[in-house]
């Protein structure tokens, strides 16, 4: 057998990792289940072309259904290996059924509203989705970004308070990038300019938003709540037709505009990176950035402008838990959220749909936890809430393969230096 | 080698933590005067302004410190010591923050930012707490074999981040951040199994520790400032002998200054990253273990507070020194114990403590700024926080 390049190695080793958990979830959630219920999925959320209504199956077929689903999808994938092709969508197959597989064994007896699992997990998803797109932008171009978390925050602040003083929607999302920038203008002033160290000066900008977000709360939030903070919220906008198709009508076309504007953020990032000049340029400074400058890439500017748009993304994304949620402003809303975006980021290898597809999995984990909190089941939901912070160790830690940042990420770039 | 040539301690190493401290309570009184509502009916004249702002900040700064080093309203006719409650908080508050700062420190010192001494606090107060109440021991013996368990918690959860970067390369920051949830989480979920529940309790609160398990008092029953502080002094002097007479600190030294000469040069680097991240999760552990058995006595979900946050902040601004941060838990205690006081005679939220912190460190991180505002010609520009980022 020829040696194997790092590459192939590490897409083994995810393998037969896979192949490994979709042997033990049909062996402990299928054939070893003696629960003998049913388990419920419903399908429908509104009045959206009705495809099927609900599906009623014995928890224990289901669950040996989807390890069988997911065994096949390992052998499949497993000859698309041997035969040097790729194996994305096998492995997307493989990996959902084990997760289905587990769902229908925890959820034996119970009522899975299915529809709403996924409709959940999306909402929970966006404001990672932002921030990991925040990430993108500014690792890509090799500043690091750990003040995502202050800068979602910064942007729920700000947004929630002009939408409750100017009772407009619309003045509280136009402001919320605003202030993302606000804090991403001082990341880069103060890691490109001053070359401080910028896990440093992330952790610091993000003890700064908590404190001023924290004092403002307390000193004028409260105690002038209904002019402070009782901002409207934006509702849903069906779109015509789009909202109607069975089960992901409802998920993704039935939203605010925050959610739409996503994916717009996400599409552009992602053509922008890899198909115009500036996504070109970006990377080659956040990956060698003397080589950028000998060609004439003016490598502190066009880092300092990513920075900037890092930052009105991440707001915008701030503004998801105001004015796209519960309209008012609440003590350290974020709540880690923005740490959970920089691993998403991480988890997704830097990549505009790695990071998405790790905000959704990450998103998905986080309702799955409450859902199953719900209606109760065998796993401690502590440990549910574990799951994408221990993902992200196991990522960079390189069991299911090593990931790798930017070179020249967190590397301030000064010419004639060397790096 | 430079960097590793002891220079001579002087005055002028602390003109810029001093700049950038004062520089911080200035914007923290701006955020104060123009976030009060009683200053700000004032806007329109200028003299009135100023002079109510003045009263606004003068008050809470002068709060700030009553609540943290005297206040004379407190003294009793039989016991006029008790002005001098307020440093005894200070003290209790600073205990831990030692610890978890010299966590910090010296991982800094080993080129190894340390983000995750808030988990290694709280795996070192789950080990002092559960040895606390589940053991019955002789006074004396029962604090040791607590204090001794919250470090080998702390050194483990410590040490793995240290056997993974050296194993795997993976950066520590990450592996921190994430580890700080995990051992949350870890928390929470520990806090409702029957073995850690208080009985009688159904909100997630774990039993006292037995009385035989806590730090002694210094001061009498009145005083909450007990042997913690002592503790976490002699903490102190042990990194700073470890670090400056000792050969692996030395090692570790080389490791933080330059990892690829360390390497020529025959020192085993995962062997030092593995050791430093363990001693620091020990500190941190220690740190843990001070906080439950010296203050606290139960554990809650929200046990490890801030401390190990605000280690990273001490850490910077006592510049990875074990002296300098000392002083600067100390001045942090401060302002967390006078805050509480702050918050309840004025209107100032104790939030700001954070603010000040935040542009300390930012301050010190980038001292071109002070330079600039103190018009100072000769202070040096470059920070000691040189950049790295995921791959250095």
């Amino acid at each position: 057998m020829k040696a194997l390049s790092a590459s192939e190695r590490r897409r083994r080793r995810s393998l037969l990792v896979m192949a490994t958990l979709a042997i033990l979830s049909t062996l402990i959630f299928g054939l070893l289940q003696k629960s003998g219920q049913n388990v419920t999925y419903g399908f429908t959320l509104d009045k959206e072309w009705v495809l099927i209504q609900q599906w009623v199956i014995s928890s224990r077929t289901s669950s040996l259904l989807f390890g069988v689903i997911s065994l096949l999808a390992s052998a499949a994938a497993f000859l698309q290996f041997r035969a040097g092709r790729t194996i994305g969508l096998a492995s997307g197959i493989g990996s959902a059924g084990i997760m289905m597989s587990f769902l229908s064994w925890a959820a034996a007896g119970k009522f899975i509203p299915f529809t709403g699992l996924l409709q959940g997990a999306l909402l929970l998803s966006v404001p990672l989705i932002f921030g990991s797109m925040a990430g993108v932008l500014s690792e890509r171009s090799g500043v690091v970004n750990i003040a995502i978390e202050g800068q979602l925050l910064a942007g729920a602040f700000v947004s929630g308070v002009v939408a409750s003083l100017t009772h407009s929607t619309f003045l509280g999302l136009v402001v919320a990038p605003l202030a993302g920038c606000l804090i991403s203008t001082l990341l880069a002033v103060f890691a490109i300019n001053f070359a401080i160290d910028q896990i440093i000066l992330g952790f610091v900008l993000n003890v700064l938003v908590y404190g001023i977000t924290d004092f403002l709360y307390k000193k004028l939030l409260i105690p002038y709540q209904s002019t402070w903070n009782s901002g409207p919220t934006l509702s849903a906008i069906k779109i015509p037709l789009l909202w109607k198709i069975p089960i992901i009508g409802p998920i993704l076309f039935d939203q605010s505009i925050i959610v739409y504007l996503m994916y717009g953020v996400i599409f552009f990032i992602n053509f922008s990176l890899f198909k115009t000049k500036w996504g070109l340029r970006t990377r080659a400074v956040g990956e060698h950035p003397t080589a950028a400058d000998s060609v004439g890439i003016k490598v502190n500017r066009l880092r300092f402008m990513n920075v900037m748009i890092a930052g009105l993304v991440a707001g915008l994304g701030g503004a998801y838990f105001t004015v796209g949620g519960v309209g008012s402003f609440n003590k350290e809303m974020t709540a880690g959220k923005g740490f959970i975006a920089l691993a998403a980021l991480i988890f997704g290898r830097w990549t505009p749909w790695g990071a998405v597809s790790a905000a959704l999995l990450f998103g998905f984990a986080d309702n799955l936890q409450s859902v199953l909190g719900i209606i109760g089941t065998p796993i401690p939901s502590e440990f549910m809430l574990m799951v994408p912070y221990l993902a992200t160790v196991i990522a960079v830690t390189g069991f299911v393969g090593r990931v790798r940042a930017p070179a020249a990420d967190g590397t301030p770039y000064k010419r004639g230096e060397s790096h | 080698m430079r960097k590793l040539t002891k220079k001579r301690p002087s005055l002028r190493a602390l003109t810029l933590p001093g700049l950038s401290f004062v520089l911080a309570m200035f914007f923290g009184a701006l955020l104060i005067a123009f976030s009060d509502s009683t200053v700000l009916k004032h806007i329109g004249h200028p003299i009135t302004f100023i002079k109510s702002a003045g009263v606004a900040i003068w008050q809470s700064y002068l709060a700030l410190f009553e609540g943290s080093v005297y206040n004379p309203s407190l003294a009793k006719p039989h016991d006029a010591l008790l002005s001098w409650y307020p440093l005894s908080e200070t003290l209790v508050t600073a205990a831990p923050l030692i610890l978890a700062g010299l966590s910090v420190a010296l991982a800094f010192r080993a080129g190894l930012f340390n983000i995750g001494a808030q988990g290694q606090f709280i795996f070192g107060s789950i080990a002092a707490s559960y040895v606390g109440f589940a053991f019955h021991m002789p006074i004396g013996i029962h604090v040791v074999f607590a204090v001794l368990a919250a470090i080998i918690a702390g050194a483990i959860w410590g040490g793995l981040v240290g056997l993974l970067k050296a194993r795997t390369g993976s950066h520590e920051v990450i592996v921190t951040i994430m580890l700080n949830y995990v051992a949350l989480y870890f928390l929470m979920w520990l806090l409702g199994t029957t073995r850690f529940l208080r009985p009688g309790r159904r909100d997630p609160i774990s039993p006292d520790v037995l009385p035989s398990a806590r730090m002694p008092h210094l001061a009498g029953d009145n005083y909450r400032v007990n042997l913690g502080i002592f503790v976490a002094l002699a903490a102190a002097a042990f990194v700073w002998w470890l670090l400056s007479r000792s050969t692996w600190g030395f090692r570790f030294r080389a490791v933080g200054a330059n990892a690829a000469a360390a390497k020529t040069a025959g020192i085993s680097v995962p062997f030092v990253m593995t050791t430093v991240m363990a001693i620091s999760g020990g500190l941190a552990g220690l740190g843990g273990a001070v906080h439950v058995l010296g203050s606290d006595f139960s554990l809650t979900s929200g046990t490890a507070g801030n401390f190990g946050f605000d280690a990273i902040t001490v850490a910077l601004l006592g510049r990875a020194k074990p002296m300098g941060v000392v002083f600067a838990s100390l001045l942090f205690g401060a302002l967390r114990a006078g805050g509480g006081t702050m918050q309840a005679n004025t209107n100032t939220p104790i939030d700001i403590v954070l603010v000040i912190q935040a542009l300390v460190v930012l301050f010190i991180a980038a001292p071109a700024v002070v330079k600039w505002v103190f018009r100072l010609k000769n202070l040096k520009t470059t920070g000691d926080l040189t950049a790295k980022g995921w791959n250095g």
